[in-house]
């Protein structure tokens, strides 16, 4: 239970960082290390290199422009949960860090090693597929963005090559007024969830939906933006009625069947959270002034 | 053997344990919870899984509850680190909250303890008064195999109100380096 010899680099740019990504053949990199180090303890990987990226200042940022929240991929989960930026501008993400394991594994775990993780039942994929987030990723070849819902290749499995580096995501902001909403059924607080719903609603002043997003996680490898149900619900005046007939669409998803329950049991999670996290953003809508 | 910042198989590091400076030199591949417990002879901090998920190795890093297990000693340098051994006072004066736990019968076995007490110290640096969920929120990430938690619970709370009476001494606890605060590092 202790990890194995491996050699160990701290660069302080992404530059270093991607230079030696390029030149050391057996290399992974160490980002909050609340994934890597169990794993490394368990020695279910015996890197011959670890590339910590926690000297790289660069990579710690939260950064607000008129459009758009930028972050980057070190930024600590505690500092995300606590940002003044964020609550203001994601609310959502705010709402959903709050789920992210336990107190302890947030001040270490980072927003991008998160991602790159990809677990299917974590909740930060799953805010970044509802706010249709763009990634940058580096190498020595330079830098190349990735819409969030192209990221995920398969299970846990992220379409980043072995000697690239997840440095920033962008979280595009939802209109001043937005409603929005995360639920997530676990056996206990901090669990992985079973499934999660994440929605977010745009309501005009006669109580129509102009915009809508609705992100299940834990169904499948991938967090999954069920577009029926958001084309279903854009155009139609925001009910608990409406809620209930639309996402019964999610019954029919494809689902995982594993320990922690059978596909019919999530597929019948996914009907109740997607409509428990549209109601809570409905309760949050307000229409813009 | 070559000590130098560049070596990637030993580092020399230099920290705060417990309000010391301390100065070592590691391998690369401890954790800071095998550095505190072999090197430096700290075994309060305990390890129950070594994967993240028990919170007995769990001590304070710059004033933030860490799991022990789950970071490199080389990743310590420059950090203050406190452990349970650094909760009382140099004069033996036990911490409010270890005193509550020894008044509300808060550990048996013991093992989980010291995981307890530092993510509680920190809870009651960031919430003072803290209601009871956020307590039972706040320890989800420590098993305890003995008191069923009703007993950590009671002992928080007492601690908590020790900790606000009026003239309750002013102790020097380790304060959370809060994000707007914190310099670049």
């Amino acid at each position: 239970m202790k990890p194995p010899a491996f050699e160990y680099h701290d660069p302080r740019s992404v530059d270093e960082a991607v230079a030696l990504m390029a030149r050391l053949d057996d290399a992974r990199v160490l980002a909050g290390g609340q994934s890597m180090m169990p794993m490394l303890n368990m020695r279910f990987v015996l890197p011959g290199h670890l590339i910590d990226l926690g000297q790289i200042k660069a990579l710690n940022h939260i950064d607000g422009h008129a459009d758009r929240l930028s972050i980057g991929a070190m930024t600590r989960q505690r500092d995300l949960e606590y940002s003044p930026l964020v609550r203001a501008h994601c609310p959502l993400l705010t709402e959903a860090i709050q789920w992210v394991g336990h107190r302890q594994t947030r001040n270490r775990g980072t927003f991008g090693g998160s991602l790159c993780q990809l677990d299917p039942a974590a909740e930060l994929p799953a805010v970044c597929a509802a706010l249709d987030a763009t990634l940058t990723v580096a190498s020595v070849r330079g830098e190349r963005s990735v819409a969030f819902a192209d990221f995920p290749a398969g299970y846990m499995t992220p379409s980043i090559e072995p000697d690239e580096l997840l440095t920033r995501i962008e979280l595009p902001h939802w209109p001043v007024g937005h409603g929005y909403g995360f639920v997530e059924f676990a056996r206990r607080h901090g669990d992985y969830a079973v499934v999660l719903a994440a929605a977010l609603l745009s309501v005009d002043a006669a109580g129509r939906i102009t915009r809508a997003s609705v992100t299940l996680g834990g169904i499948g490898p991938a967090p999954v933006r069920v577009t029926g149900v958001e084309q279903a619900l854009v155009g139609q005046i925001a009910s608990g009625a409406l809620f209930r007939e639309t996402t019964e669409a999610c019954r029919s998803l494809d689902a995982m069947e594993d320990i922690h329950a059978p596909a019919s049991y999530r597929q019948q999670l996914a009907v109740v959270m997607a409509r428990r996290a549209l109601e809570a953003a409905l309760a949050r809508a307000h229409p813009a002034r | 053997m070559d000590a130098s910042t560049d070596n990637t198989t030993r580092r020399r590091i230099a920290l705060t344990v417990n309000g010391r400076t301390v100065e070592a030199e590691v391998e690369v591949r401890h954790t800071l919870a095998d550095f505190l417990r072999h090197q430096l002879e700290l075994t309060g901090t305990h390890l129950g899984c070594e994967h993240g998920v028990c919170g007995a190795c769990t001590v304070l890093v710059d004033g933030r509850s860490t799991r022990g297990c789950l970071m490199l000693a080389v990743q310590a340098n420059g950090c203050t680190v406190t452990t349970v051994e650094g909760l009382a006072a140099a004069d033996g004066t036990l911490h409010p909250l270890q005193q509550a736990f020894k008044d509300h019968h808060g550990l048996q076995c013991g093992f989980c303890t010291p995981g307890m007490l530092t993510t509680l110290v920190e809870l009651l640096a960031d919430n003072p008064q803290p209601a009871e969920h956020e307590v039972r929120v706040a320890i989800s990430g420590n098993l305890c195999r003995c008191t069923g938690y009703q007993a950590i619970v009671d002992a928080t709370l007492a601690a908590a109100r020790a900790m606000q009476a009026p003239g309750a001494a002013q102790r020097p606890v380790e304060a959370p380096v809060l994000p707007a605060a914190r310099a670049a590092r």
